[in-house]
């Protein structure tokens, strides 16, 4: 379905992502989990073309991303939703013409410049807020929504494009525990339900491990591991940033419950050990 | 845990919710349209207006609109390999021209600062002046240049210097207003530190509030600073020397005079079009650095 072969994206004399090469078969949730500066954000940006690549190819279904232009290019990036970290909404507009925004790409410039909708579309949006549990936020502007409601206004703007991949660049960074685990379920929901392909940006790994079905591990922009959670042991964790044995992602996570995971982390440290 | 955070409102909840948006985008769109029409009868009537007051009328004269520069153009192409020499010859008055324009530049900026400061909520030294300094800059900028340049010129006697300080003085008001508009957006964070360190309203103004606001003040600065430039040439039509005298006399006495038109056009040209390439670099590299 999707296929990237050795894409790679330089910046000067730095090399963002260095010849990544991944296959996606069916529909999936997948993670991609690596440190700071290590390609996750500049991979995700390709994909939606946002940004170029280099060199190296995007393939979906037969299409090759990487080589469309102009009308063809927006069409793709309509069919590849983003979600973002800051959740990149309009502020000053209310929430359900910015979950319409994702219909810009099958609208004039002109009718779109007067917020001219079309009833059914509108309903759809509304009907998509409901399900994210913000229906009774639709007439307020977005900027005065809490953050993990607008990240929910982001995720219900990618839904109305209504997308076969969806691209989410550390979607709950920028979110409280709870906040992150309503917009982590909503994405996980997509997946199941809608039969979405999922791809997130994540920067702890208890998420990764907790939300994917598959996770890949990036480090100074190569891929250096793919696998399923469970294969993702400690020992791979520290592989793939580069840590020592102080290293445990308990210290760092955000979620609720890992309070009470020790036991789980000791057997991985065991495993580590071995 | 999927189920709490999924379930939304209740059929009925999600029904009244769609209609009241769809009655509020109906009344928005009312507004719009009506809006539309106003401004359509304002544009029509308003061009009718000016159609019949207009000598000519408007469209007897479009036809001839492209005849004077064409004029200008055939006779400067006639003699075009004259052009250089003119440039050269106009020179010392273009100099001139931009001496007024950045005198009037910098005293108008340096003034306007210490108006902006004063006219801007939060920081102002004493609050309930504001408006004063806010009706004072609206004066400065009401009263056309042209209007100052002449009264001076009265006053004073011809020369740069009765030019300088009229633009100097539009100057404030329009900087003024634009730099008190940067500094709103400006963090009120660092001048708090400030004060508890017991600083005092200049000190607090000069290390709290300029470094924030520099990079756009230069901008704005440089930007009236070939506003400028083109106000201190026109003002020459009135007598206050510079490129703008020697344009006044090429034009008026006509007769075989366009190619000296066209080198000071030339002149002036390349002049806005150095100082903004010229500004644009040194605005990136301060705000680089910042």
């Amino acid at each position: 379905m999707l296929n990237i072969e050795d894409l790679t994206k330089r910046f000067g004399r730095n090399t963002a992502v260095d010849a990544v090469s991944f296959e996606v078969v069916k529909p999936a949730m997948v993670g991609i989990i690596g440190a700071s500066g290590a390609g996750k954000s500049t991979l995700l940006r390709m994909m939606n073309r946002l940004s170029d690549a280099s060199s190296g190819r995007i393939v979906f279904e037969g299409r090759e991303i990487t080589a469309l232009k102009g009308a063809a290019k927006r069409a793709w990036q309509s069919e590849c939703a983003m979600i973002f970290q800051q959740f990149n909404l309009v502020p000053r507009m209310d929430v359900v013409s910015n979950v319409l925004h994702g219909t810009l790409n099958r609208r004039s410039t002109l009718a779109t410049m007067f917020n001219l909708y079309p009833d059914a579309d509108i309903n759809h949006a509304i009907g998509i807020l409901d399900r994210l549990g913000i229906a009774e936020h639709a007439p307020k502007r977005a900027e005065a929504l809490s953050g993990g409601q607008q990240q929910r206004v982001a995720i219900a703007r990618a839904l109305m494009q209504d997308p076969k991949v969806v691209l989410a660049d550390e979607p709950i960074a920028s979110l409280d525990p709870m906040n992150a685990q309503l917009v982590m379920e909503d994405l996980r929901r997509i997946h199941e339900e809608d039969g979405r392909t999922v791809i997130a940006n994540l920067h702890t790994l208890d998420t990764a491990r907790r939300y994917c079905e598959r996770v890949i591990g990036m480090r100074e922009g190569r891929i250096v591991f793919d696998g399923t959670p469970e294969q993702l042991t400690t020992g791979a964790a520290r592989d793939i940033y580069g840590a020592d044995a102080s290293f445990s992602e308990d210290s760092t996570s955000t979620s609720i419950e890992t309070l009470d995971r020790g036991q789980l982390r000791a057997l991985r440290e065991a495993e580590a050990a071995v | 845990m999927t189920e709490t955070s999924m379930t939304g409102a209740p059929a009925g909840r999600v029904d009244e919710v769609q209609s009241a948006y769809m009655q509020m985008t109906r009344r928005k769109r009312m507004y719009s349209g009506i809006m539309l029409v106003v401004f359509i009868a304002l544009m029509a009537s308003g061009f009718i207006v000016a159609d019949d007051r207009n000598a000519g009328g408007f469209w007897d004269g479009i036809t001839n609109i492209f005849t004077f520069p064409g004029e200008v153009l055939s006779e400067a192409g006639e003699k075009i390999a004259l052009l250089p020499a003119l440039m050269w010859e106009f020179l010392p008055s273009l100099i001139e021209t931009i001496n007024i324009a950045a005198a009037s530049t910098l005293l108008g900026a340096i003034l306007a600062i210490v108006i902006s400061l004063l006219s801007t909520r939060g920081l102002a030294r004493w609050p309930r002046l504001i408006p004063l300094f806010r009706r004072l800059m609206d004066i400065m900028r009401a009263i056309p240049e042209i209007v100052i340049a002449l009264v001076l010129i009265f006053i004073l006697g011809g020369g740069p210097v009765p030019a300088m300080i009229a633009i100097a003085l539009h100057t404030v008001g329009a900087l003024g207003k634009l730099f008190s508009e940067v500094n709103e957006n400006a963090s009120l964070n660092p001048v708090e530190g400030l004060q508890s360190a017991g600083a005092s309203w200049s000190q607090r103004m000069w290390l709290g509030i300029m470094p924030q606001v520099a990079p756009n003040y230069l901008s704005y600065a440089l930007l009236r600073f070939e506003i400028n430039i083109r106000a201190s040439a026109i003002l020459g039509f009135v007598g206050s020397g510079g490129i703008g005298y020697d344009l006044k006399n090429a034009f008026s006495w006509g007769q075989g005079r366009y190619d000296e038109v066209a080198a000071i056009f030339l002149l002036l040209f390349g002049t806005i079009v150095f100082f903004d390439q010229l500004s644009g670099y040194y605005r990136n590299k301060l705000i680089g650095e910042g």
